[in-house]
């Protein structure tokens, strides 16, 4: 479990995130939802790309913003990050990119690495594409390649900042049943920064709504579409197809 | 002030790319991928303008020159000294940040905006050690290398064009380059080159590791590392000259 405690962020005098506690849980989908920039702050306080400057973020009991960057480290490998845009190496092939975490802080024999590399690549359905480059493969395998990297040290939580960005539906659809089942095979405790509201009508099993720098509702997917929260209806309901489906 | 702050936040750069590398065999494996990719790609361009500085200078030396009570000789030896002194250490060195300090620029400052640093840096590694380090190493292993080299083409270059042109015997223009050899001043060529090469490869990383932006800010760092680079290497050539050979 991660729990969010009161953090305040603002960049230049510009207050982006003030007073926000939420937590984000074990085994489940956690969907950050809301204006952009909010979401991906704390996304990156968590992570640790940011540093709150009030408040403080919790992993399992760890104390992850007070600690030292050295001591950061060992949270950080049980870490598993899905950048935006996937941010493979782009000199480095499929295979290199997701044994690149296996290099670095495993000691296993080449042919355990193989192997964990095919595990992996496996769950993501990503076949015979290893001595491919990023460059030479879709956008879609991009992002299941960078979730292959980001499980391959079987991490305890993953983080995902707009999993569906610049995919077609289809694909965005299956990149979010991907997460889904990773959580719940892994047993993650996984936090989604998103603005697609078919992601969180499909997988938000806890969202948190962010607005004008503050946690403004808390839900799941069932009970989002009811609410009478007038702010988040204007987001949730922004486009004529979910003011149709709500008709 | 803007200097200032520079200035302090490249220390602090160069400083974290000084900490011990994470895992050494990832720092032996990416300092063989530098050593190619910025020294063994840059042999070519190296050689071409060597052995045509080379005829340049000897001929230039030569037309300077054309004196009855001047030595032919002093021709290879004036072509010598030009070269090891000036040309193979500083003027190849400028070339090298056209060719390699931008690169090193352009590659790291567009792995900052597609979030590859940020990548390496949640995933507990130091970016600027596995990025930057193996860069400044390679560039100070390989560019004494590159400048030896660059060294014999200028002087091979030299003994063509007095071939070719007949303005000198070359049996004088070899005996010119044996004459009053100081082996210092190859000492000295190599001391600047050596900093040259941290300046390069030190001042590109950092240009590349600190762009804030998209594809312009990227171009934009890269043209600011060859500038900084280019004077930066002047500005040393002055001082390491005053201080060697004065």
């Amino acid at each position: 479990m991660i729990e969010v405690k009161n953090i305040s962020k603002s960049f230049e005098g510009q207050m982006v995130l003030q007073d926000i506690s939420t937590t984000f849980e074990k085994g489940k989908t956690n969907l950050i939802i809301g204006q952009s920039g909010s979401g991906k702050t704390v996304l990156k306080c968590c992570i640790g790309l940011l540093e709150p400057d009030k408040g403080e973020v919790v992993f399992d009991g760890n104390n992850f913003s007070g600690l030292k960057e050295k001591n950061k480290k060992k949270i950080r490998q049980e870490m598993g990050v899905l950048f935006q845009g996937g941010a493979l190496f782009d000199s480095y092939t499929v295979e290199e990119n997701v044994m690149f975490p296996l290099n670095m802080f495993t000691k296993m024999t080449l042919e355990e690495k193989h192997n964990r590399v095919n595990e992996v690549l496996k769950h993501v359905n990503i076949i015979n594409a290893n001595n491919k480059y990023p460059s030479e493969i879709s956008g879609g395998m991009i992002k299941r390649v960078a979730i292959a990297r980001a499980i391959a040290l079987n991490p305890k939580y993953l983080f995902c900042d707009e999993p569906n960005s610049g995919l077609d539906p289809k694909t965005a659809e299956l990149i979010d049943q991907l997460i889904s089942q990773l959580t719940e095979s892994f047993d993650m405790t996984t936090v989604i920064n998103t603005h697609d509201m078919n992601s969180v009508l499909q997988i938000g099993e806890k969202v948190a709504y962010i607005h004008k720098g503050e946690l403004w509702w808390e839900g799941d997917k069932h009970n989002i579409l009811n609410t009478d929260n007038t702010e988040l209806n204007d987001f949730v309901f922004a486009t004529e197809l979910t003011r149709r489906v709500k008709r | 002030m803007k200097i200032l702050t520079n200035v302090g936040d490249y220390v602090m750069v160069i400083l974290q790319a000084f900490k011990k590398p994470d895992k050494g065999a990832v720092f032996r494996r990416q300092l063989l991928i530098d050593l190619r990719q910025l020294g063994e790609t840059s042999i070519g361009v190296v050689a071409i303008i060597s052995i045509f500085f080379g005829t340049i200078i000897a001929i230039q030396m030569a037309y300077n020159i054309d004196n009855p009570l001047v030595p032919k000789t002093s021709i290879g030896f004036g072509t010598r000294q030009m070269i090891i002194l000036e040309f193979a250490p500083t003027i190849i060195s400028l070339i090298l940040v056209g060719k390699v300090g931008s690169n090193i620029a352009s590659e790291i400052g567009t792995m900052r905006v597609t979030e590859q640093i940020d990548a390496l840096k949640v995933m507990g590694i130091n970016p600027a050690n596995y990025l930057i380090l193996p860069k400044i190493t390679a560039a100070m292993l390989y560019n004494p290398v590159l400048i030896v080299f660059s060294m014999g083409l200028g002087l091979l270059g030299g003994w063509f064009s007095m071939l070719l042109t007949g303005l000198i015997p070359t049996d004088a223009y070899i005996e010119g380059l044996r004459s009053w050899y100081d082996p210092f001043t190859l000492t000295y060529a190599l001391i600047k080159t050596e900093v040259f090469a941290f300046i390069i490869a030190s001042v590109s990383g950092y240009k590349g590791y600190t762009v804030k932006g998209g594809s312009v800010e990227v171009g934009k760092s890269s043209t600011d590392a060859v500038v900084i680079c280019t004077i930066l290497i002047v500005f040393f050539d002055l001082i390491l000259t005053q201080m060697f050979l004065t």
